[in-house]
């Protein structure tokens, strides 16, 4: 049978497909490009910051890269990455099933997604926004720059968003082969189903947000305006309510692939399945109701610090179920250390330490301190980079073979991972350490005291970047030159590897085979 | 038939699992802007209160009964096809159409006078009658009847689509699963309304 | 052990009353979070070099047992759950000011702190306090949302236009700490920057009596707020509604008022603090009192911040008394 890759040919098949796997390698590029974007502002960001008064560039094109870094890589790499790359290629032949539900809206949310990324991008050159990802009023209603553009841009993301997890809400309910119970479900699917509930439930409550910073900006609607008797903090709740949450979007579906490399590549059943499918619905659960953990100094009442930091904590125990099942996995496995199995270990000890940070921000005393400043910074970019981009690099090299069939170089994959792991620690520890000494986020200079520990992070930051760029001119080279890969390269029993590498249009030659799991490994 | 499904019904039924969900979204939408409706009139009851007594009543109960009577109309047109009478269904999404329209037609009439008051949004308004906080319910107000009104207005595009398909035969009384969404939708912007409709009027 | 710790983590020093158990509790955290992360470290390896790979062979189907699982989830939500609560208790004395505390007005703005005390003095970035006293900052904002942050004391408060929040903190040392905006606020935040100068009391009393006093044009040289208040209430015309006597007037007299509950039109009650009363005289008709009309003009952009300080003084400085009768709603 011919592949998805071969047939149909010709680019009008690719940009008019429906099929999920070509939709799927389109978002990858996208993705990518988005990726590449983010990380170049970043890397702007830090140069300047090798220096700690003026120089390098303008306080206000300084202000700019940091919003703009924040906007490209939530909206446009961390909240669509694994979902609507891997989920979009995994989620159908997990089920059994020969496509999503909807492929046509599929692809219309592929190309609502570019419409966003292009009216972004089309802000940011137009002088775009500096109010930071968080559109905070009155600061972005009063910003000399062009908000509206960007802010309209982020709502067209969020409805390509609500796109994909609607159609995986529905493909999930509805188009598991027969004789497939939920609790047959590869773990995957678990996370990807509590991400798309996410999706469908909070975006549209950021797309209120972003239109509302819009309005007030261009039009002076004035909706948390203090003169018109509007409650500037009253954003942060409208704003937060989706943007908590969809930290979740970010952390699940990554949290689904390390699930899928531990039976793998420890040749072995997950301890608990029901303890990672119930604790993904758990998380989304949750996570709707601890907003209120990044406005303990806004000026919110006693009680509501309380009970957002309270429920935080339970939020928490969610990932700490996971990590234990997780490693408990390995236990009495027969493990192989590859590339994927490094970007797994990576994972569990960078996302177990951004973890115990976010429990130690949650708790309210001492976030009073930590809050805006960089220890923040540092929390989240170890959960974002050290949990959700760790996560799509394993994902990428994992999956490799079944999208492309062909093998990535495992050596150089071996090298990167470690690359990964040296340049985000070299990065993001002095961060923890700027944030206790009491250096505040958007800080375009700082005092000199601050200086030593910002170019060890600059430093760091050029690692990791460069390891990036490795890692992503290796993997192109493979698409062309890698070896071929058998259908299983791995000897995984997840249902993916039952078919061709890479597989054919329709996913399936013959119906999925359920009499053995996608965890058994004690039998043959 | 689409080749990811074993059945036409199962289509079908996923078709309508996809709107529910999409309703689901939606709600989500008019949730926030409720909550900052309820949040400011916490804050300031009195304000509102004196700020509700200037909406006009008279054509916000109107635009009631043209929205509930539309919704019952759109339930006859597709009952019509149901029964595979495709000229009875036309004639019943005309009608729901025109309705819909003419609850766009009044809303730009009250918006119209509210502006001619002073009653504008933000920092337009110019009033001078009500506390300042009063500009809030009347930004809200705008807000979340325009945000309806936009949602109107997409559903006179779903009826119109709704409309042409009937005539061109595209529905059996088997295989109507578009007419049923699309009904869903309006009744679902009909069921906002309602919501609306005491919140702003009839809190006085 | 606490010097230690506090230099292994680059903390700033503990000049507050607060920031010692503050530290000791992110000591704890942090630590905890170090041995859990090497726990977690220890473990992979064990399994990775324990259960290596040596062929494709079959592995024992094994499922976590119930007990340990629910021990696991116990502990660590009972960890998280005593950190929540010392977290929380602390937070509760961050928030809530002693009553004895020295208030100071703070207004920010693009991109520069003005303090103004009771006293008289003002100042721009510089605001010199007491060692061993607590002093309480009431802040607003005259643009966008700010945040008052002075690491040294471990507090954090955030500035918004149109309401005023607060923050206090006691020096326990004396010295220069930083001041440092932490809110993203436009083009010059990272510029937006001060001190906190903490001065043993004599040398406070000193600088007190030698401060500049108030700039502002024609009004009060060297008058603490309290007098101030008292030109600013006959100049606006407050006291055509509001006596400072207890006598009933159209709107409630200012004697003995501060800190009581009030009950309002809307059928709620409001404590009587300086939020209220800065809120009234922007806004008058959001929060009505019961028996009283709703006839009160609005002052948004008719009084100076200093002023509206002033009078916030003036009716704190009377909060002591008490009126002389039931107070009556006037006839109508």
């Amino acid at each position: 049978m011919i592949d998805y890759l071969r047939a149909p040919s010709g680019i009008r098949s690719w940009l008019g497909s429906i099929d999920h796997k070509r939709i799927a390698l389109m978002y990858l590029v996208a993705v990518t490009i988005a990726l590449v974007l983010g990380g170049a502002f970043a890397m702007l960001m830090r140069t300047k910051l090798l220096i700690s008064g003026p120089g390098i560039m303008q306080p206000l094109t300084y202000n700019r890269l940091f919003t703009w870094h924040g906007v490209t890589m939530v909206f446009m790499f961390m909240i669509p990455a694994i979902p609507a790359v891997f989920g979009n290629f995994m989620l159908p032949i997990m089920v059994g099933a020969k496509d999503l539900a909807f492929p046509r809206i599929n692809l219309a949310s592929f190309y609502v997604y570019c419409a966003g990324a292009a009216l972004a991008l089309w802000g940011m050159i137009h002088g775009g926004a500096d109010t930071g990802w968080t559109f905070y009023s009155p600061y972005s209603t009063a910003s000399p720059t062009d908000v509206a553009p960007i802010a309209i841009a982020i709502f067209i993301l969020g409805v390509s968003s609500i796109m994909t997890g609607l159609n995986f809400i529905a493909t999930t309910h509805m188009l598991r082969v027969k004789g497939m119970r939920w609790m047959d479900l590869p773990l995957f699917v678990w996370a990807i189903y509590a991400t798309s509930v996410i999706q469908v439930i909070a975006t549209p409550v950021l797309g209120l947000s972003v239109t509302l910073v819009a309005m007030d900006h261009a039009l002076h609607m004035g909706m948390f305006d203090p003169t018109l008797g509007g409650d500037p903090v009253l954003f942060q709740h409208l704003f937060w309510f989706y943007s908590h949450p969809a930290v979740y979007i970010m952390i699940l579906p990554a949290m689904g692939v390390i699930t899928e490399l531990a039976p793998t590549f420890a040749r072995k059943n997950v301890l608990s399945y029901k303890a990672i499918a119930f604790s993904s619905l758990g998380i989304a659960f949750v996570g709707f109701l601890t907003w209120g953990h990044h406005m303990f100094v806004a000026g919110i009442s006693q009680l509501d610090a309380a009970i957002f930091g309270v429920m935080s904590m339970f939020v928490a125990i969610f990932s700490a179920i996971k990590v234990f099942t997780w490693l408990g996995t390995l236990y009495k496995g027969s493990i192989a250390l590859t590339a994927p199995m490094l970007y797994f270990f990576t994972f569990i000890y960078l996302f177990a330490f951004g973890g115990m940070t976010g429990i130690a921000v949650a708790t309210t005393s001492l976030d009073v301190h930590w809050h805006d400043t960089y220890f923040v910074i540092a929390h989240f970019h170890f959960i974002m980079i050290g949990g959700t981009l760790t996560a799509f690099l394993a994902a990428i090299h994992y999956w490799f073979p079944k999208m492309f069939g062909r093998m990535y170089p495992e050596k150089w994959a071996v090298l990167s991972a470690v690359g990964v792991f040296v340049g985000f620690n070299l990065t993001f520890v002095p961060q923890f350490l700027l944030g206790n000494a009491g250096m505040p986020r958007r800080y375009y200079s700082y005092p000199d005291r601050y200086h030593v520990l910002n170019v060890c992070s600059t430093l760091g930051a050029y690692l990791l970047g460069s390891v990036m760029v490795f890692t992503l001119a290796y993997l192109i080279v493979a698409l062309f030159k890698g070896k071929r890969a058998t259908a299983n390269p791995w000897g995984s029993r997840g249902f993916e590897w039952r078919v061709p590498s890479p597989p054919p249009t329709e996913n399936f030659e013959a119906p999925l085979d359920l009499r053995l799991g996608c965890y058994e490994y004690d039998r043959e | 038939m689409s080749s990811q499904y074993e059945s036409i019904a199962r289509q079908h039924a996923t078709a309508r699992v996809g709107m529910w969900l999409f309703l689901g979204s939606e709600s989500m939408l008019f949730a926030g802007l409720l909550a900052l409706f309820a949040a400011y009139r916490i804050s300031y009851p009195v304000a509102f209160y004196e700020a509700a007594k200037h909406a006009n009543l008279v054509l916000g109960t109107i635009n009631t009964y043209v929205l509930l009577t539309s919704s019952l109309t759109v339930a006859l047109a597709l009952h019509a096809t149901e029964l595979g009478k495709r000229r009875a269904s036309v004639a019943w999404l005309l009608v729901s159409i025109a309705l819909g329209a003419t609850f766009d037609v009044l809303k730009i009439v009250e918006y119209a006078q509210h502006v001619g008051e002073g009653f504008s949004f933000g920092h337009y308004y110019t009033s001078t009658l009500l506390p300042t906080p009063a500009v809030l319910y009347f930004t809200l107000y705008y807000a979340l009847t325009g945000l309806h009104a936009l949602h109107v207005t997409a559903g006179i595009v779903v009826l119109i689509w709704l409309a042409l398909k009937v005539r061109r035969g595209d529905f059996t009384p088997a295989s109507h699963v578009a007419f049923e969404n699309g009904a869903l939708y309006w009744h679902l912007v009909d069921l906002v309304w309602i919501f609306l409709w005491p919140l702003l009027y009839l809190l006085r | 052990m606490n010097e230690l710790l506090r230099w292994m983590l680059n903390l700033p020093p503990q000049a507050s009353s607060v920031a010692r158990h503050i530290d000791y509790l992110h000591y704890s955290v942090i630590l905890a979070t170090f041995a859990g992360v090497t726990a977690c470290a220890v473990a992979a390896v064990y399994f990775v070099v324990r259960y290596r790979r040596r062929g494709n062979e079959l592995t024992p189907h094994v499922v976590a047992p119930g007990w340990l699982e629910a021990t696991v989830i116990t502990g660590l939500l009972a960890l998280f759950v005593m950190w929540w609560l010392i977290g929380f208790h602390q937070y509760r004395e961050l928030e809530t000011a002693p009553p004895d505390a020295m208030p100071i007005y703070v207004t920010a703005k693009q991109w520069m702190w003005k303090f103004q005390y009771p006293s008289g003095p003002s100042s721009t970035d510089v605001l010199t306090v007491p060692v061993g006293q607590p002093v309480k900052l009431i802040m607003t904002s005259r643009d966008v949302i700010h945040s008052f942050y002075v690491p040294a004391f471990r507090i954090k408060q955030d500035v918004v236009p149109g309401r005023a929040t607060t923050v206090w903190f006691q020096a326990e040392t004396a010295g220069t700490y930083d001041i440092m905006c932490t809110q993203y606020c436009g083009t010059r935040h990272s510029f937006m920057r001060g001190q906190v100068v903490a001065l043993p009391p004599d040398d406070y009393a000193r600088w007190l009596d030698a401060a500049e006093p108030d700039h502002f044009a024609g009004k009060g040289q060297g008058q603490g707020l309290v007098a101030r208040g008292r030109e600013v209430a006959a100049e606006h015309g407050c006291r055509r509604c509001h006596s400072l006597d207890g006598t009933p007037s159209i709107g409630p007299t200012w004697l003995g008022s501060f800190g009581r509950v009030r009950q309002l039109v809307s059928g709620g009650a409001v404590t009587i603090d300086e939020d209220y009363i800065t809120e009234s005289m922007m806004d008058p008709r959001a929060k009505v009192a019961l028996g009283f009309k709703p006839v009160m003009p609005s002052f948004e952009g008719k009084l100076a911040p200093a002023d509206v300080a002033a009078i916030v003084e003036l009716i704190r400085s009377l909060r002591d008394a008490t009126p002389p009768r039931e107070e009556l709603p006037p006839r109508d």
